[in-house]
């Protein structure tokens, strides 16, 4: 059974900009693929290709078999895409924008009527409908975009930041409305700045960097392969901290780090060092407000594969300098 | 087919909404109708089509007029295809910056990864200023009748005019389609569009009679498509050759179609 995504060695140069240096997806169907990565990483540009929007330098991408560069007709049949910025026209409703797609999509124009009605409370939209886009605030905009790439119904789905600007309710529902997608049978793949969000959603995770993929896997794989889980223990009085830092030590035999907050966390190998911890704080009489072994989480991964944090601006900045 | 594969984990996919696939031409018509939409949300995007007009008949009736050729009345019925033709022409370049905006917007990115014909969005742009045509059209004979304009040819033969100018816009357009998609600012393709209209514009016989130029002049002026369109529709309007000229701007427009439609073309197809 051949992957509804399937991209392998996608190069794409702006100029000097290299975007793209040899991508390779893939994404069963029905699943969701996460694409995670920096500012610049080339999350975008390889959207773009998969939607058809730009053709690569070199490569190949096939979306439910059909090549992206040969057959780019039959690909648009099939995706629906919500780009990075939201592509409504302001000047329209949001009914007007939906029912312009169903019309160019070959719906009667009662059919994309009902489809807009059908979008439009799907995405609590409903009541808007009639206003022009460009009094939409930022989060009712983005979800026009996402009705409108959602008018065909189609078989994969790319969005590029979805959530980005959407307040938790607004982004709790975009994600209900992609796991009834996904359950429905639909392709989706993702790109995200939210490690939370692909640890939400996505089947797989690709992290890229600079234009290449730097790690691959479930968020549980990825998770592990940072190895150690984190144990951080908060001392009620901020006085015991220095004594609080001792015991870490003893007991995990590495040098513990403490946040402005006061909370200290050292990696330790398993959660049995909790019990040990636990008794030598109380033996010394030290209250804790806080004390907890937890799995590394994406944002772990994420600064230990890339070796910059997800909401790092200037990625090859920082590269230089640990260079340097 | 030995063993039973593990099933993906999919329910069939649903059907497209619908399979047929409109034609082009609906699509154009389509984008089309989102342009008009856009148009009467917002009715001030007609301004300068509906004040050119007047603007134009005003400064050349009143200003130059007593110059040129003694009395104004008489020089309003020269001077009238020709200030129709000036508006359809400074009409045209409206488009360029219509479409500049809407790329650099994320609209045609939307577009784009439609299953829809690549022309269908500039088809849809180009047709939608028919309503910009019409608007200036209308109200430049409003004003030139309530001046004492008449025309002396017939009511089919005014009608017949109209559509010419239009059709011939219509072609035109597809050179500020193209300077749209290739420039990459809003405000530069207004310049630009200004810099190709002027010599075109004014270096016809919409302001004076051809005969009156100096001889380096005349050969330009005689061989501008615009001159041909204008009297075209003067032949039209108030009697005279029509059939030359006709020919003419027939050739220039059809020139036109095959140069700049393939130009803009490409240059959508390129502009990312
Ligand atoms: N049109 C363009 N012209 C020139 N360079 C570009 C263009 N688009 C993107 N780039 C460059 O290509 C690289 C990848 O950009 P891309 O937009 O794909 O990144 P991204 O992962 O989507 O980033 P972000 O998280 O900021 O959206 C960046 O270095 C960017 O500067
Ligand atoms: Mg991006």
């Amino acid at each position: 059974m051949e992957n509804t995504i399937e991209a392998t060695g996608l190069e794409l140069s702006y100029g000097e900009t290299r975007a793209l240096a040899g991508v390779d997806l893939s994404a069963p169907a029905g699943t969701v693929l996460g694409v995670l990565g920096p500012n610049g990483a080339g999350k975008t540009t390889a959207v773009r290709v998969l939607a058809t929007l730009l053709r690569a330098d070199s490569g190949t991408a096939r979306i439910c078999g059909h090549d992206v560069a040969t057959e780019p007709d039959r690909v648009r049949g099939l995706i629906g895409l919500t780009g990075q910025y939201a592509s409504v026209d302001e000047d329209l409703t949001g009914r007007q924008n939906l029912v312009m797609i169903g019309r160019l999509l070959g719906l009667s124009r009662p059919e994309a009527h009902a489809r807009a009605t059908e979008l439009l409370g799907q995405f609590s939209l409903t009541d808007a409908g009639g206003r022009s886009a460009k009094t939409y605030s930022g989060g009712m905009r983005r979800r026009l975009d996402l009705a409108a790439s959602l008018v065909n119904r189609p078989r994969v789905l790319f969005l590029d930041e979805p959530t980005t600007g959407l307040d938790p309710r607004s982004r709790n529902e975009v994600w209900d409305t992609v796991r009834g997608l996904v359950d429905d049978g639909t392709t989706v793949l993702l790109t995200t700045q939210y490690l939370e969000e692909a640890d939400e959603l996505a089947d797989d995770i690709v992290v890229f960097d600079e234009g290449s993929v730097v790690a691959r896997g479930t968020s549980d794989e990825l998770k592990a392969r940072t190895g150690a889980q984190t144990l951080t223990v908060r001392p009620r009085d901020r006085a015991d901290l220095p004594r609080v830092l001792a015991v870490l030590q003893q007991v995990s035999g590495a040098v513990p780090t403490t946040d402005a907050r006061g909370t200290s966390s050292v990696p330790v190998p398993n959660e049995a060092v909790l019990g040990a911890v636990f008794d030598r704080l109380t033996g010394q009489g030290i209250a804790v407000s806080e004390l907890a072994v937890r799995l590394p989480s994406l944002d772990d991964v994420f600064f230990a594969l890339t070796g910059h944090g997800a909401e790092d601006e200037t990625p090859t900045d920082s590269r230089q300098e640990a260079l340097a | 087919m030995t063993t039973a594969t593990a099933t993906p984990p999919t329910t069939a996919p649903r059907p497209a909404a619908r399979t047929t696939s409109s034609s082009a031409l609906q699509q154009s018509l389509t984008l089309a109708w989102r342009n008009v939409v856009k148009i009467r949300h917002q009715p001030e995007a007609l301004m300068d089509v509906s004040l050119q007009p007047i603007i134009f008949t005003v400064l050349f009736v009143f200003v130059f007029g007593g110059a040129i050729a003694g009395d104004w009345h008489d020089y309003l019925t020269y001077l009238v295809p020709g200030i129709l033709v000036q508006t359809l022409m400074f009409a045209t370049g409206g488009i360029g910056v219509a479409l500049n905006n809407d790329i650099t917007k994320g609209v045609f990115d939307r577009f784009r990864s439609l299953p829809i014909a690549r022309s269908a969005p500039l088809v849809g742009a180009v047709l939608a200023d028919v309503v910009r045509y019409a608007t200036s059209i209308v109200v430049l004979f409003a004003f030139v009748t309530a001046l004492g304009f008449r025309t002396t040819e017939g009511l089919p033969a005014a009608v017949l005019a109209v559509l010419v100018g239009i059709a011939f816009a219509m072609c035109l357009s597809w050179l500020f389609v193209w300077i749209g998609l290739v420039v990459r600012s809003a405000g530069a393709v207004q310049g630009i569009g200004f810099l190709a209209m002027f010599p075109l514009v004014f270096g016809s016989s919409a302001l004076v009679a051809v005969d009156t130029l100096p001889g380096w002049l005349q050969a330009f002026t005689r061989n501008n498509p615009v001159t041909h369109l204008i009297d075209t529709i003067r032949g039209l309007l108030l009697g005279g050759p029509v059939a030359g000229p006709l020919a003419w701007t027939a050739g220039w427009a059809a020139l036109l179609l095959v140069v700049f439609v393939p130009l803009a073309m490409r240059a959508y197809r390129r502009r990312v």
